[in-house]
Formats: structure tokens, sequence, C-alpha cells
């Protein structure tokens, strides 16, 4: 009885291992096949993949910095958002709200993260777009002085100037994006303020802290890899965001460094939107910036993960 | 640990001759807090109307606000007479107002959309027909999302037969397995959770289409929404089964059951909760993907139960596609796929938290009447075994 019972285990933990290994398999192909599709063009562009700002593979003239310099500016614009705002919700949650609303909120928090992209879209499309017109007006006439916030040759004072020129910018498409990784940001950063032990609050109290200073001497600390680890993982997903991005933007092929201004570009945006009309060299070139996006959000995902286990396991053999 | 900064432990002089209990609460009065919101919107009001008129709603609203801070800063300062307490109020302040913002973020976009939507919404042939007899200059009461409905609701199933097999033993190796192997995967797991839904769809764009062959169809868009989900679902089965206490798993064990049953008819039941949320989590994320669609679907008007050849559209593309549109009809038949598209998610979110959160071992009540009629029979079979047994004894005995 006990070698069948050996047996069953044996063939058990080996199916169990090769759905692992099945995981590990299809993550892998990923990558292997966006290399070997995207080969060719790689091979014809060689280093000025790089460097080129233009897309145009059917003429052998094309490259990614615009569409690599648009992915991080708008990522950096959502992530600067996110940021504050998530660090602000996550704090209410863990140290202000009282028990049965906070239930609530983070049901809320969870619901934003299920909100679809193409939502969000619409939202920042039909309602955010407009609106921001006047925001983006001010911010350019205030602070146009300071680099990437002057908008070059507008005339915010001209009555018969064309507004359109704030609209489908790095900025809105940033907005956006802000609120699509708020959600992923807040639950880590919640959940590592949470871990704070209460030990050490407590004391903070007992030394006449107010509250304030009980979170800046104790939860701050404590979850600072979390907020790290939170940040670099909400700037992973707003790099891969998609459809909400190209809901908003005017795609532009050079690089745009005035975030007011209409007009910006993204890896995601290019792909989604040239495959279809694409020659298979073209294919091949939106197939290698496809892998480039890959290797830029793989990296940031495991220094996020690599940040937020060991904040985790550090925590725990203090506690 | 941090060292908490000695200043804090000397301040606070007491001057007085008998010591005030000192208000811990960052919760400051509620008179103060209206009477500062009062003052604040009424500055707002004169300064916008009398001194710089050119300020839209928006302005308005951060300039009161920002005056509601220095007014409550003031008198918090003239009350407590302690810049502490004044930087502890206007911190609690703050972190309010930061998760009202938030949450009237979410509200807004929920229901912006659904606002917009309602005109599509109202009839009912939009959740009956599909697009094939409607053009884009056709009135609401032609046309509608069928086809859309039918593709999500396929494309998900396709993605829900490869993922929750492979995921939930992919979870439970993680869990049996304390390898070095088990450990690469899951960091492979967890650095995929946040993979680009867009590269899914180019990866069987390139696999399938221009490797294998094949056409664009329900079938490969079900494939590529597998592969974005998959590590979804992994890793929130695998944080769920984690929690299964490990003396439920020993006790099994020490039983004597091998390790199958033990994860069969232990650890997996024990974690059924939380299971079903990460599958219901998933498909939430699985349903509102427009990407992978996009790129490995093609795009069509009428209802296609063929999941091998022929288009397949779902309710996020129809909505991205029908958005894009010049035609005011099309515009509002976009919000009203997106309306519908979100009512699903929030169907699948409310399960989520009726069925699932519940930590491994807890019951809901439902279940606890059930262990508890279980454990009864169970008593009385017992019972009855020991009666016939007695009386089995007693006539072995005479």
């Amino acid at each position: 009885v006990e070698s069948a019972a050996g047996g069953v285990d044996r063939v058990f933990g080996l199916s169990l291992a090769s759905a692992g290994v099945t995981v590990l398999l299809i993550m892998g192909t990923v990558g292997l096949f966006l290399f070997v599709r995207g080969s060719s063009a790689l091979a014809d562009a060689g280093l000025r993949f790089l460097t080129r700002q233009g897309w145009d593979p059917d003429a052998h003239n094309f490259g990614i910095a615009t569409v690599i310099s648009g992915t991080l500016m708008i990522a950096a614009v959502a992530v600067a958002l996110a940021v504050p705002l998530a660090t602000g919700v996550a704090l209410y949650i863990s140290e202000y709200a009282p028990p049965t609303l906070r239930r609530l909120l983070i049901n809320m928090v969870d619901l934003m993260a299920a909100v679809p992209g193409v939502v969000y879209g619409l939202w920042g499309f039909y309602l955010l777009n407009p609106l921001i017109i006047p925001v983006a007006r001010w911010i350019s006439s205030t602070f146009g002085w300071l680099p990437l916030l002057g908008v070059a040759d507008s005339h915010p004072g001209d009555p018969l100037e064309t507004p359109t020129i704030y609209e489908s910018s790095t900025f809105v498409a940033g907005i956006v994006v802000a609120l699509v990784i708020m959600p992923t940001i807040c639950s880590v950063m919640r959940e590592s303020f949470s871990q704070a032990p209460a030990g050490e609050r407590e004391g903070a109290y007992a030394l006449g802290a107010t509250r304030l200073g009980m979170i800046r001497s104790v939860v701050l600390p404590f979850g600072r890899g979390g907020m790290i680890g939170g940040t670099m993982l909400g700037l992973g997903r707003a790099m891969g965001e998609t459809i909400a991005v190209v809901m908003i933007i005017t795609p532009v092929f050079r690089i745009q460094p005035e975030i007011l201004r209409s007009g910006t570009n993204s890896v995601a945006a290019l792909i989604a939107l040239r495959f279809e009309a694409a020659s298979p060299f073209e294919l091949s070139a939106l197939m290698a910036a496809g892998l480039t996006l890959f290797a830029l959000t793989l990296m940031v995902n495991f220094g996020a993960s690599a940040i937020i286990v060991r904040s985790r396991s550090g925590q725990l053999s203090e506690a | 640990m941090t060292a908490i900064p000695p200043s804090m432990a000397a301040r606070r002089q007491v001057t007085h001759d008998a010591e005030v209990r000192r208000m811990t609460s960052p919760r400051g009065r509620i008179d103060v807090i209206i009477g500062a919101a009062i003052a604040g919107s009424s500055v707002a009001t004169l300064l916008v109307t009398r001194a710089i008129p050119t300020v839209n709603v928006g302005g308005f609203a951060v300039l009161a606000y920002l005056l509601f801070l220095l007014f409550y800063a003031g008198v918090v300062l003239v009350l407590e007479q302690d810049g502490r307490t004044v930087s502890d109020r206007l911190a609690s302040v703050a972190a309010h107002s930061v998760a009202v913002l938030a949450l009237l973020a979410l509200l807004f976009v929920v229901g912006f959309t659904f606002w917009r939507g309602r005109e599509a919404l109202g009839h009912l042939n939009f959740f009956s027909s599909d697009m094939q007899l409607a053009g884009p200059l056709d009135p609401l009461s032609v046309g509608g999302i069928l086809h859309a409905a039918v593709g999500t609701v396929i494309e998900l199933t396709i993605a829900l037969l490869i993922t929750v097999p492979l995921g939930l033993t992919c979870a439970a190796y993680l869990n049996e397995s304390r390898g070095r192997l088990a450990r690469f995967v899951r960091t492979v797991v967890e650095a995929m959770t946040a993979l680009p839904a867009i590269l899914g769809g180019l990866f069987i764009l390139a696999l399938f289409i221009l490797t294998f062959g094949l056409v664009k169809s329900g079938l490969a868009a079900g494939l590529a929404i597998s592969v974005m989900m998959l590590p979804i679902i992994i890793r929130a089965a695998d944080v769920v089964i984690r929690l299964v206490p490990g003396s439920l798993r020993e006790a099994s064990l020490a039983l004597g059951a091998p390790r199958w049953r033990t994860v069969w008819h232990v650890v997996l039941p024990s974690a059924r909760s939380g299971l079903t949320t990460a599958v219901l989590l998933g498909s939430a994320r699985g349903l509102g993907e427009t990407t992978p669609v996009l790129i490995t679907a093609g795009f069509g008007s009428g209802v296609n139960f063929n999941v091998t050849s022929g288009p397949m559209v779902s309710l996020p593309l129809i909505t991205y596609v029908f958005s894009r549109s010049p035609e005011p009809t099309m515009i509002a038949r976009g919000f009203g796929a997106g309306a519908a598209l979100l009512a699903m998610v929030l169907v699948l979110f409310a399960l989520t938290r009726g069925i699932g959160g519940r930590p491994a071992g807890e019951l809901s009540a439902h279940a606890q009447a059930k262990r508890v009629r279980d454990s009864q029979r169970d008593l009385a079979r017992f019972a009855e075994r020991n009666r016939s047994r007695r009386m089995v004894g007693s006539s072995h005995g005479a």
C-alpha cells in the first residue's frame, strides 16, 4: 500500500511541476517569439533602431527614440501624479479611516483596479481632454519658464488662438494613466504601512508624538520598501498601458519635450495603431519595438518585486 | 528599526500649573473645520467675483480649498498655540481630502460612462441585435452589441478553460514544492503580472497567426487573454494557498493521507473562497482588456459562434472602435458598450466580495450550518454503530 501511495504521489508531484514548467515556458516564449519575429528589423536597423525618431519601416528609416521617450514621459507624469495620491489614500486607509469605512475604501480601491482601461480612456478623451485646456494654458503661461512645461509658440493672451494645442498631450495621457496605476501602487503601500509594528507605534505615542509624528517616525520608515516597490510596479504598468493612451493622444513621430503640447507617442500605442496596416517588414519592426517594451517592463517589475519581497522579509525578522 | 527623534521626547514644555490632558486624536474640532470651510469659500467667492474674474469653477475650487487650509491652520494655531498640532491637523485634513478625491475620481469615471451610455442602454435592441444591418448613420433604434457580448463570453470562457486548471495547478506547485525551480517560477510569475497586455496579443499574433498560419479568430483572442490572465490568477491563488494553516496540512499527512489527497481534499477546499476570488478577479481583468483582442480577433459586425474562423469582437474592443467614430450615434453606442462592460465588471466584482474575501478555514454562515449538520449526522452514525456493536458484543457475551 505504501509504495503505491508513494508512486501516486511521485506522479502527482511531477504533474504539479510540469504545470510550473509549462507556465515558465509560456512566459519564456513570449520574449523568444518577439525576438525571433523582430530580428529581421533589428538586423536591418542595427543600433540606429534606438536613436532614430521617425517611423517609416518600408523606407528602412525607423527607430524607437520617439516612442520610448514618449512612453517614459507619460509614465513619469503618471507616476508623479499617482504616487502622492496613492500615498495619501494608503495612509488614510491604514492610519486615519474608522474601521467600518476602511473595508469600504479597500474595496473601492480594488474596484478602481478592475475598471477596464477602455473606460478610463472614454473618460479621459470625452470629459478630461476639453476640461484640461484652461489648466494647461494656466500652467504653461505661469510656469512656462521651467523646462518641459512651456509651450513654445503659443500665445495664452490671444483669444483667437486655437485651444486644441493643449489637448491630447503627454499631460492628459499622464493624468489618465495615473488613475489606472493609482490602485496598484496604493494597495502595495497600504499593505506595507499596515505592517508597521504596533509596539513602535505605541512607543512613538508614549514619547509624545502626534499622529503625524508617529507616521513620519514609524509608519513611513517601515513602509519605505513598499513605497518604492509599489511605485516601481506602478511605473511598469504605466509603461505598458495601451488603450487609454491610444484613445487620448495625437500620435507624432518626433521627440516632444513639451508635455502640455498636443501630440505624443508611446511604444504600446504605436503597436496598437500600426499593426493592422503593417507590411511584413513593418510588423517585424513592431515586434522589435514590443521586445524593447518587454525588456523595459520586465526589468522594472523584477526590481519592484525584489524590493517588495526584501522589505516584507525584513519586517518579518524584525517584528 | 528607526530611532524616534529625541526632540519628540523632550517636547511640549508644560507651563500651566495643572497639566491639561493632551488631545491625541488628529481629528480636530468639527466647528473649527466647518467655520474654516465657510470662511475659505466666502473669501474665494469674494476674490473670484471682485478681483480675479477670469478663474473658472475648477480654479475656484482649488482657491477655496487652499484658503480653507490657511484659515484652519490659523485658527488651530490660535487655539492650541503649538506648531506641531497645526501640522498634525493639516496632515489629517490632507489625508481625508486625498481619499475623498480618489473616491470622487472613481465615481466620476463610473458615473460619466453610465450617464453618456444612457441613450444607447435605453433601447432594448441594443442588447438583442448585432451591427450587421446598422450603418454609422442609423439611429440607435437599429443595431446593438449582441455580437460583442457573445464574443466576450466565448473568449473569456476559452481563457478560463486554460487558465483555471493551469493556474491553480501551478499555484499548488508553488506551495507544495519548496525547491529552487518553484522559487524561480514564482519570481517570473510576479514579474509577468505587470506584462503589458498588448505584448500578449503580439505574442499570439507572432506564434499562431504568423508562424502556424492560423487566422484571426475568437480562439486566438482567447489565447491572448489567457497569456495575460495566467500570471494574475497564479499570483492571487498562490497568496491564498499560502495562507492555509500548516497544521491542517500536517494533520492530514499525519492521518496517513498521501500528498495528492492532502492537496485535493484539504488544502484546496480550505482555500476555496480565496481561490474563487482569485479566479473572479482574473476574469474581471481579462474581461476588460482591449488590446489582446484588438490584435488577434479581427473586427466584424455579426454574431459569430465559430471560434476558429471569422472575426469575433468583444465589448472593450467595440467600445474602443465605436468611440473613435466621428458619428454621434456611434459614439453613443460606444458609451453604451462601455457601460455594459462596466456593469459586467461591477457584477463580477460584487460576486468576488460576496463569495470570497474570507481567509482560509473561515466559513460563511451557510457553510457553517452545513458543517454543523454534517457533524451531527456523523455523531448519529457513530452512536448508531456503537449501539449495534454493543448489541453484537452482548449477544456474543450471552
